[in-house]
């Protein structure tokens, strides 16, 4: 095999181009990116990167791509592929042979049904371009209003929080962070929101959003007005299957792949946001994950059975958010737990483990500040790839080292 | 020139665990191995500046608790992605009971 080709310059496709080396391939890597700088980090975006930075993070900085001989062309669009003949065809007419080919496009931001743009003061945040566009908007005193109470919208509230900004956050559901995040974690962070001053705003549908010279507006269905000087949209992503469609591959709520990672076709693979996989340890059902260390885990293990190691999806899914001084982290999927076990770590400090009926750990929710959560939530993980079936009384008694639960 | 500094008493750390350590403005991370040996590093990850007593000892691994860099806490080694620069080790000793690290 002498070239392998990587479309999608972001967490997933740099982690791989760098695994590839890593396991000594030594023929042609060319990394390939829309956007004009080279692979940085995302999850910043949204909080010190709005606060501080007006360059974003990167991955690894141009020198080591270079020593490494991964060749990055940034700013280059894919504009398809032929899997027959197994090449990729780029926006400036290049056409790029490949022997393998790994997809990792990503998601984007999902629109706001019905708006058409291009807007203004109406926003998404994915890239730094729409980081460095939001921040310019978030003068002290300016009225931003967020609309969508997951991750990204709650992160965004409270960097612009600490901007100085005022910030209204709507809902459609009852509760913010429905979607994975238990009651009991959702109820902490909105109350941390609420005394920092920002509205929430729960269980309100919207009916239209538009924007004029002066404000943005939220016209919601029961009536209200809601004028701001801007309206970001975090509604969720839709992941970026288009080249793979095109092309043939098949597609099931993102690029679909075996626990392999290869798509449809052979000498196609596809990683990270993009993609949906069968998840371990959950019966194999089949799952899309939208989150940093997934990019990574699965880059790593695309970039290994690119040169054929058949490797199997093993990694427990792992999420975390940070919110002014506060730290979620969520390792596992608690969809069809039976039983929640209360672990007191410290005031203002608990993990919620979730149970199956067997009895075994399929998920574990913390929150506290800073880290306080986060080596209980590591063991746990560990705890659920081993499908352990903890003691419950063990469990929530905080004097119990989560380590030696680890062989139960 | 080595500058042997008290730590805490040997028995303050438990076998395959860390502890932080501040000391004249600097921060460490001191480690007790499982097979019962004493290792020091600094404090934070070279990724994003978190402390690593906070993190997962495993082996001879320390796992920061942020971003699951990696690092030997025996060598100071970076074990890839997302950390890439090595953490710097200082040399331990124990005496009378004690911890001592060398911050010199």
């Amino acid at each position: 095999m002498s070239h392998i080709v990587i479309i999608g310059a972001g967490e997933c496709g740099a982690r791989a181009a760098f695994a590839l080396r890593e396991r000594n391939f030594d023929g042609q890597i060319t990394l390939v990116g829309a956007e004009e700088h080279l692979p940085y980090e995302r999850p910043p975006l949204s909080k010190e990167a709005l606060l501080n930075g007006l360059e974003p993070k990167l991955v690894s900085d141009a020198a080591r791509y270079a020593d490494a001989g991964i060749e990055v062309l940034t700013g280059h669009s894919v504009e398809g592929i032929d899997p027959a003949g197994k090449t990729a065809r780029l926006s400036d007419g290049q056409i790029l042979a490949y022997d393998r080919l790994l997809l990792t496009t990503g998601a984007r931001p999902r629109p706001f049904p019905g708006l058409s743009g291009p807007n203004h003061r109406i926003r998404t945040l994915r890239t730094h371009s729409d980081a460095v566009a939001i921040r310019a908007g978030l003068q002290p005193g300016a009225h931003l209003a967020i609309i969508g109470g997951g991750f990204i919208g709650l992160e965004l509230a409270a960097t612009a929080r600490k901007l100085g900004a005022k910030v209204t956050l709507v809902e459609g559901l009852p509760r913010i962070l429905s979607r994975g995040v238990p009651a009991e974690l959702s109820a902490v962070i909105a109350a941390r929101h609420k005394a920092e001053g920002v509205e929430i705003l729960c269980g309100v549908t919207i009916q239209e959003l538009s924007e004029g010279p002066d404000h943005a507006r939220i016209l919601t269905e029961d009536g209200r007005t809601i004028a701001a000087d801007m309206i970001v949209v975090g509604i969720g992503a839709v992941p970026n299957v288009e080249l793979a469609r095109d092309a043939g591959l098949v597609i099931d709520n993102g690029i679909a792949v075996d626990a392999h990672l290869r798509t449809s076709d052979p000498d196609i693979f596809a990683a990270g946001d993009c993609c949906s996989f069968p998840l371990p340890h959950y019966g194999g059902r089949r799952v899309r994950l939208e989150a940093w260390r997934n990019a990574q885990d699965q880059g790593t293990l695309a970039a290994a059975n690119l040169l054929g190691a058949e490797e199997t999806v093993s990694a427990v899914p792992w999420f975390w958010s940070d919110q002014y001084d506060l730290t979620l982290q969520i390792a596992g999927i608690a969809d069809g737990a039976t039983q929640a076990v209360w672990r007191h770590v410290a005031e203002g400090t608990f993990i919620l483990f979730h149970l199956d009926i067997d009895g075994r750990l399929i998920a574990a929710s913390g929150i506290g500040p800073g880290n306080a959560v986060a080596r209980d939530i590591r063991l746990a993980e560990m705890m659920i790839a081993a499908r352990v079936r903890p003691d419950p009384v063990a469990l929530a008694a905080p004097g119990t080292k989560l380590k030696t639960l680890l062989a139960a | 020139m080595s500058n042997w500094v008290e730590v805490c008493a040997t028995d303050e750390i438990d076998e395959e665990d860390v502890i932080r350590f501040d000391h004249a403005g600097r921060t460490f991370a001191v480690y007790r191995s499982p097979d019962d040996e004493f290792f020091a590093t600094d404090g934070l990850c070279t990724h994003e500046k978190i402390h690593l007593a906070e993190g997962l000892v495993m082996d001879d691994i320390i796992e920061c608790p942020k971003h699951n860099g990696r690092f030997s806490y025996k060598t100071g080694e970076a074990k890839g992605a997302p950390v890439c620069v090595n953490l710097k080790t200082y040399p331990v000793k124990i005496e009378g009971g004690s911890v001592f690290i060398s911050v010199a």
